[in-house]
């Protein structure tokens, strides 16, 4: 019953890359922060691959210094992230057989963050910025030493948590992609997606609007929606995270009441999620007087390259 | 190497999965400077992979469940071989961390009345896991990786450590390690060091493990003179995927079965009702109505043999594909289409509904999946004291998956993701008492670091054909097939011989290219690892001769009274692996009496 199941990387190394091309060219990016260039490798298809797959085949049996971050190869680590045939994608998630055999498969590291080798980049920026951000603050338990919350109000945090930090959003984020001078002001739309969460939790105390705004910059975020394109977890990023943000400080810092609240209480009342709904826009049914507020702050602008942004919420 | 970047803690953590987090968060709220270093990128440790849920007997679905019952079902399904102070602790303090991880921001599914939602897994009595639909491993890790974030702890990612350094008196004083990316060596000295590394999946072809479980801190402690125990105990998960060849392995979570999922051969028979064993037989339902009316009414009804442990289904599975009713890629059917509605199965199993769709092209609301055995987890590990987690070693701990006992020769599904918080956060909390009683910087021996360092950059004058990924290729074939799911001592010693084969052969790998993030080389230095790990597995593995839990002797069939009360203990003698029969810790009276006749 055992199947010759080929999952053993083929015995013989694959000719170098002046012999005659067989099925398959793979072009990966080598090279480090000094430089480099794509170099070809012909390699045999094999059955239900994936792009991560044929790059360990090519490690394995042509370059073995061939540098690539990976971890679970299930979709669930988000270290194998890259661009393929200029999509950012998860090495470990594109099957082979969704892309075009006719011409060469481009593998290169992800743009927006320094190279440190072939197709690994230095992706600290991430890790500077979520230690910036300020940390989940429950309220008391109930007298029984438990939390309760309703799944309803825990969904949108649910959705939020799913993200598997690729970077890919970051990635694609015009604001940092081609502007690298903005990222000492810039979260970026995974810490955009951390701090809804966080914003969103019916147990936080926290308020971090104010931070939001002024720190975090969230009004750079033009809405473009290439974020939540890349997304391979599929959390709505611009939607359901970053316009209900943009709409919470827009209410807090513009809405007269708000702001006459915050001047008498010091800071507004810590959001529960099922009242934050109207705020949020979470479950999508728009109710209240935040129901127009999309079209409000989303006027979207086209793609056609990278954004200028101005600070504050221009949007 | 002379002028090697040097620091000094007083606790070093090795490993950022559950158990090292955990471990880095309580040496620094107990106020011991703490470093956490780990092979990869914070939050990409195997612990994201973790599907099912965390074992935690909260009672918020089934009030009748309690520590006790949680130590019962943990105990039998190890078959008696657990540490028992370790599986009473588990029990006892699993419900405090889940509500630890509540408290950190863990958003769990929930009851209707908005307490923690619990779902039913093999070989527990009640709903016990707390979970976030199949992706509870990445919830914890989040929830602990945002805790040791905000309060400071230092984190050095992408950094292997290849060896422990150590006092005249034995005691751990520090470990020599590389940055991945430079290839820069880097010494830390510490008063204590927990080993948080996780497992040993690697070593097999057919794995869920991801590319870091190497069996590292197994080796650091063995080659630093420390005991292994229970190596033979290699738990096979019995749902991998087993098609497109590339993702052969692949974990499919046993919430599959707990929400309500069958096994099917390849006649549509739901065969697992024929492989109930004696020992289960009392609490297994025998037909199909019965088991069925389980999942809703589980103080009248017992539970289907679907959910019998991990091990006694891995066999089963096993049996099945070598009668010739596999199904035809060589696994057997498990059958969730028919069973729930294509919105519940997409709600309760959404990354599964992902990876199928993705990875298989098969919708899993429509087709069942088809499924066979794969390496998970190893049972065993280092060897520790129950309530600190101290190795035999002076100022070394350990925790989670890299220890053992705890699970005994097979693990419930569930109980992993609690012993990492359980024990990370006592090994975290010994290791600081330790370090914080002794005075000034540790003194790590020059020599020393200069040997390791020495060493790990021998690979690159070593000449010749050998590689480290041919190496790697055969340690798989070698381990699959001869030291897998079924044993025997034939193989076992064939597998022995092969082992010594492969070491020298690993020895003399050539390592091309320069020392920044080289692949080829970070593979031959895991590979030392893997061979000892392997080496202690197998020859554990022949000393054992019955059948037990995760270890299987086809020569041995059953359980044998002269192995009931005994551990396997590995450790290195002047360079040569050696096994020896401990006996285990006996329980107290008080819970002895939890596993007579009745008792539940």
């Amino acid at each position: 019953m055992a199947i010759d199941n080929g999952a053993s990387p083929s015995a013989a190394p694959e000719p170098p890359s002046d012999a005659p091309p067989k099925d398959l060219v793979m072009r990966l990016w080598r090279g480090d922060a000094s430089g480099g260039r794509f170099q070809d490798f012909h390699v045999a298809p094999q059955e239900g691959e994936v792009v991560l797959d044929v790059v360990h085949r090519i490690q394995a049996t042509q370059a073995p210094d061939l540098a690539v971050r990976w971890n679970c190869k299930a979709g669930k680590c988000g270290s194998c992230s890259a661009e393929i045939n200029g999509r950012p994608a998860l090495m470990c998630m594109t099957r082979m057989s969704t892309l075009p055999t006719d011409q060469p498969v481009t593998v290169s590291p992800m743009r927006a963050f320094p190279i440190m080798r072939d197709l690994v980049t230095d992706v600290s920026y991430n890790f500077e910025v979520a230690k910036l951000i300020p940390a989940f603050k429950p309220g008391p338990r109930d007298p029984d030493g438990l939390h309760r919350m309703a799944q309803v109000d825990i969904d949108r945090g649910q959705e939020f948590h799913k993200c598997i930090e690729c970077f890919l959003c970051q990635n694609v984020c015009h604001v940092i992609r081609d502007h690298e001078e903005n990222k000492p002001r810039y979260a970026g739309p995974r810490f955009f997606v951390r701090l809804a969460e966080l914003e969103m939790h019916p147990l936080d105390t926290l308020d971090r609007r104010d931070y939001i705004h002024e720190d975090m910059g969230i009004g750079y975020c033009n809405i473009t929606k290439c974020c939540t394109e890349v997304c391979p977890e599929d959390i709505h990023i611009t939607d359901n995270a970053i316009i209900p943000l943009k709409e919470r400080i827009v209410d807090s810092r513009y809405d007269p009441v708000a702001w006459l609240g915050r001047k008498i209480a010091g800071r507004p009342a810590p959001l529960r999620a099922s009242e934050a709904r109207k705020h949020t826009g979470a479950a999508h049914a728009q109710a209240g007087p935040s129901a127009a507020a999309p079209d409000a702050v989303s006027e979207r602008p086209d793609d056609s390259g990278p954004v200028a942004p101005e600070p504050g919420d221009g949007d | 190497m002379t002028d090697s970047e040097r620091y000094n803690f007083d606790v070093v953590v090795i490993g950022a999965g559950g158990a090292g987090l955990r471990a880095a968060i309580e040496a620094r709220e107990m106020g011991a400077r703490t470093a956490l270093v780990c092979k990869s990128l914070l939050g990409k440790a195997h612990t994201v992979m973790a599907e099912g849920g965390i074992a935690a007997a909260l009672g918020s679905v089934w009030p009748e469940d309690n520590w006790e019952v949680h130590f019962r079902d943990t105990m039998r399904g190890g078959k008696m071989l657990n540490n028992w102070r370790m599986a009473q602790i588990h029990a006892l303090e699993s419900p405090d961390r889940v509500l630890e991880l509540e408290e950190w921001g863990a958003l769990f599914d929930r009851t209707p009345d908005g307490r923690i939602l619990q779902r039913d897994f093999g070989g527990h009595r009640y709903a016990r896991l707390a979970h976030v639909g199949d992706r509870t491993g990445l919830e914890m890790i989040r929830a602990l990786q945002h805790r040791a974030v905000s309060i400071g702890i230092d984190v050095f990612m992408e950094c292997k450590i290849v060896r422990l350094l150590q006092d005249d008196a034995g005691a751990v004083n520090g470990a020599v390690g590389f940055w991945r990316e430079t290839g820069r060596f880097v010494t830390f000295g510490a008063k204590a060091i927990v080993l948080a590394t996780g497992g040993l999946g690697k070593a097999w072809k057919f794995t869920t493990n991801s590319w870091e479980c190497t069996g590292d801190g197994m080796a650091l402690a063995l080659w630093a003179g420390a005991d292994l125990i229970d190596m033979e105990a290699i738990q096979f998960h019995p749902t991998g995927m087993v098609w497109p060849p590339s993702a052969r392995g692949l974990l499919v979570t046993e919430g599959v079965r707990g929400d309500g999922g069958v096994l099917k051969n390849r006649d549509g028979e739901r065969f697992m009702f024929n492989y109930i064993s004696p020992f289960f037989a009392a609490e297994t339902a025998e037909t199909i109505e019965e088991g069925d009316q389980w999942y809703t009414n589980k103080k009248d009804f017992r539970r289907p043999p679907e959910l019998l442990p991990r091990d006694e289904v891995a066999r089963a599975i096993n049996s099945e594909v070598k009668a010739g009713r596999g199904s035809p890629h060589g696994g057997v059917f498990l059958d969730i289409a028919s069973r729930r509605t294509p919105e519940e199965i997409r709600r309760l199993l959404p990354s599964m509904y992902h990876q199928f769709k993705e990875l298989a092209d098969i919708d899993i609301t429509t087709t069942p999946m088809e499924v066979g055995p794969t390496c998970h987890y190893a049972m065993g590990g280092v060897r520790v004291e129950a309530d600190t987690e101290a190795t035999t070693v002076a100022g070394l701990y350990a925790a989670g998956e890299a220890a053992g006992g705890m699970h005994g020769s097979n693990r419930l599904g569930g109980n992993s993701l609690s012993d990492l918080v359980v024990f990370g956060r006592r090994a975290g909390l010994a290791a600081a008492e330790r370090a914080l009683e002794i005075p000034g910087a540790p003194e790590v021996s020059k020599t020393q670091v200069a040997d390791v360092t020495r060493h790990a950059t021998s690979y690159f004058a070593n000449e010749g054909t050998e590689d480290a990924y041919a190496v790697h290729r055969d340690l798989q074939e070698t381990m699959q097939a001869l030291v897998g799911i079924i044993r025997i001592e034939s193989e076992l010693l064939e597998a022995k011989e092969k082992l010594a084969v492969l070491a020298e052969r690993a020895s003399k790998c050539a390592v091309e290219g320069n020392l920044q993030f080289n692949p080829g080389w970070h593979l031959a230095l895991d590979l030392e690892s893997m061979l000892a790990v392997s080496n202690c597995t197998t020859l554990s593995a022949i000393e054992r001769r019955e059948s037990r839990g995760g270890h299987t002797r086809d020569d041995y069939p059953g359980f044998r009274p002269e192995f009931e009360n005994v551990n396997m203990i590995a450790r290195l003698v002047d360079g040569d692996y050696v096994v020896a029969q401990e006996p285990k810790p006996q329980m107290p009276d008080e819970l002895a009496r939890l596993f007579e006749e009745g008792a539940h």
